[in-house]
């Protein structure tokens, strides 16, 4: 298993779809949109004060204090816009999606993940809008109401006024249909390269596991059969014997065919799909582990396989390391996700960029816009969790597959 | 001694005319040499046979249907004697065939039949009411339960639980470890008392004490 550096699955944008934004729910009417400016000019104090502390605590990052800050303020402001983005929304009769990239891991890391993304840039432009034009718009609107003689203005005034900040909100808070699609194209490209990579490398270990196990051994039955025939008439007795080590060597030869093709696609997964393995794999834990499985009927071949190498990774991982004395796994499937969380109460220290355990699965669900993400402080509890969507197989008969 | 009549379910011609012949060979008689699902249970119908080995996966969709054709002649048939052959053996899997009636069945790695003595040995116990598991399925079970009392068993008791577990009767026990039967017996009352079984006299009552004990 290998992945490059630079594609990590956590690049990867799940939820940036092009089908993200649906038209249909209706406009906010005149009142409506009346009260949404009147917030809009209440949070003009909130968002003038947050602009200036992260524009003060940008310059301190240079002496520690400003990453203490930005850590706090970051978040703030995320929902200052937030807020405005769903009012937005509201007004436009759109649902306007949050294009952030997701956080992962400890505050530290979330705070390199959040000044990283692009979308923080947008939202402080954003607030400089909010601070200036955009807090006018929203004044007028409310003056125009509050005004009485001007209420026939705010009668006539009020929705396109709103309206027309709503778009330059909607503008800067989100990204465009063909942004959105070039980052989708973006995310797929690097999941692929992932997959493909990953592929490759498996078929890589397939082709050397056999090469070095049955393969060699199958030749040194065939030889002791030689030989066998060979010596059957003057030397019985050692024929015997070579025929006796030809068995031992065969079934040697089977056990490693098994191992290999448990690698490859367990059978009792196809057989039982993906609640039935995980039971199966449960049962030859040394660590006991509690089962909570509802998934009803059967899932996309390759993604019951992807999930259950997910389950195997991680009940292999704790009992190799954790040290737990106690496991668990849930699996539920409500139709358009499945959701899993598996965790013990060993050591911890568990790390999704360490090793190539964890990154391979992480990539083996990118594939199929699952995500995957590890909380394991040291100390414990480890647990992992993951979101794959997919929906019930069509066709609930297994594929022909020979014995 | 009548010839025990026994169907036989196998999708792999070469394997399917392997174990007739075996079978003919050791004094047992083929009723029915089947290769798919249909079929097998047309033959299990058949009131005249006696036991059946089987393939867990078989057509029509290749999966575990000789598996739940066994469970369920076992259903319809209460104590009738099925081994089932696989070319993997699943803890799950031996443990819904044990589920499903008192003895009278088995589970063995398809490999096992290289050893036609073991083999025929293996079927003529299950036949006979007894119980016999792979080996590679009770040493997964005794790995997984390494902190309970199979902890204060000596290595050669352990052995002797391992072999019981897999069906095996003192005589038998004894040939594989080369030791008395007399010794035998000794091992298991030792092992019966530290395990806090009671002991029991009857080879197949004394295997399911044992299997229920460890739980598969």
């Amino acid at each position: 298993m290998s992945s490059s550096p630079d594609v990590r699955p956590d690049d990867v944008r799940p939820d940036v779809r092009p089908d993200d934004v649906r038209p249909g729910a209706a406009r906010s009417g005149r009142w409506a949109v009346t009260g949404y400016a009147l917030v809009q000019v209440l949070l003009f104090v909130p968002i003038v004060v947050t602009f200036v502390l992260v524009a003060v605590s940008s310059v301190l990052v240079v002496v520690w204090v400003g990453i203490l800050l930005l850590a706090g303020l970051l978040p703030a402001m995320r929902g200052l816009a937030g807020l405005h983005r769903s009012m937005a929304g509201r007004i436009l009769g759109t649902s306007l999606p949050a294009p952030y990239l997701p956080l992962t891991g400890g505050p530290l890391a979330d705070l390199r993940t959040r000044a990283a993304d692009p979308m923080t840039w947008r939202d402080l432009l954003w607030m400089l809008w909010a601070m200036t034009f955009g807090f006018v718009v929203s004044l007028l609107a409310v003056v125009l109401f509050l005004g009485v003689v001007t209420l026939p203005i705010w009668w006539y005034g009020v929705l396109p006024l709103l309206r027309g900040r709503a778009t330059v909100d909607r503008a800067i808070l989100t990204t465009g249909r063909t942004e959105r699609l070039e980052q989708r194209v973006e995310a797929l490209t690097a999941s692929r390269a992932v997959v493909v990579d990953h592929s490759a490398a498996e078929l890589r270990r397939i082709e050397r596991d056999l090469h070095d196990g049955p393969q060699a051994r199958l030749a040194a039955v065939s030889l002791s059969l030689g030989l066998a025939d060979d010596l059957f008439e003057t030397d019985p007795e050692a024929a015997r014997r070579l025929i006796n080590e030809a068995r031992g060597t065969s079934s040697t030869a089977l056990g490693e065919l098994r191992d290999v093709v448990r690698g490859i696609h367990p059978p009792v997964l196809a057989d039982r799909g993906l609640a039935g393995a995980v039971s199966a794999l449960a049962l030859d834990m040394v660590v006991p582990v509690e089962l909570a499985l509802d998934v009803p009927g059967r899932l996309p071949a390759p993604v019951e396989s992807a999930v259950y190498f997910t389950v195997a990774e991680c009940l292999a991982n704790t009992a190799k390391h954790s040290g737990a004395a106690n496991s668990w796994v849930s699996l539920q499937h409500d139709g358009a996700v499945l959701r899993g969380r598996i965790g013990d109460d060993g050591r911890g220290g568990a790390d999704l960029r360490k090793g190539t355990g964890l990154p391979g699965i992480a990539a083996r669900l990118a594939a199929f816009d699952g995500t995957l993400s590890v909380s394991s402080p040291p100390g414990g509890p480890t647990v992992v969790t993951w979101e794959v969507p997919c929906s019930p197989s069509a066709s609930s008969s297994p594929r022909t597959m020979r014995s | 001694m009548q010839p025990l009549r026994v169907v036989l379910a196998e999708d792999h011609a070469l394997l399917r005319a392997g174990l007739t012949q075996l079978l003919e060979a050791k004094g047992f008689t083929v009723v029915a040499a089947v290769d798919n699902l249909t079929e097998l249970e047309r033959a299990l119908d058949d009131p005249t046979a006696e036991a059946a080995v089987v393939d867990v996966r078989m057509p029509p969709t290749f999966t575990d249907e000789g598996l739940r054709a066994a469970i369920s002649v076992r259903a319809r048939r209460p104590g009738f004697p099925v081994l089932v052959l696989s070319q993997y053996v699943e803890q799950l899997y031996a443990r819904e065939l044990l589920a499903s009636g008192e003895g009278a069945v088995g589970y063995l790695l398809k490999d096992r039949v290289s050893d036609v003595a073991e083999f025929v040995d293996a079927l003529r116990r299950v036949a006979d009411g007894g119980t016999v598991l792979d080996p590679s399925v009770v040493a997964a079970v005794l790995d997984r339960r390494r902190d309970t009392p199979v902890d204060r068993l000596t290595e050669r008791e352990r052995e002797v639980l391992a072999l019981m577990a897999e069906g095996r009767a003192n005589a038998g026990i004894a040939q594989a470890l080369v030791v008395t039967e007399k010794a035998v017996a000794k091992h298991i009352n030792s092992i019966f008392a530290k395990l806090d079984l009671p002991t029991d006299t009857d080879d197949h009552r004394r295997v399911r004490a044992v299997l229920e004990w460890l739980r598969i």
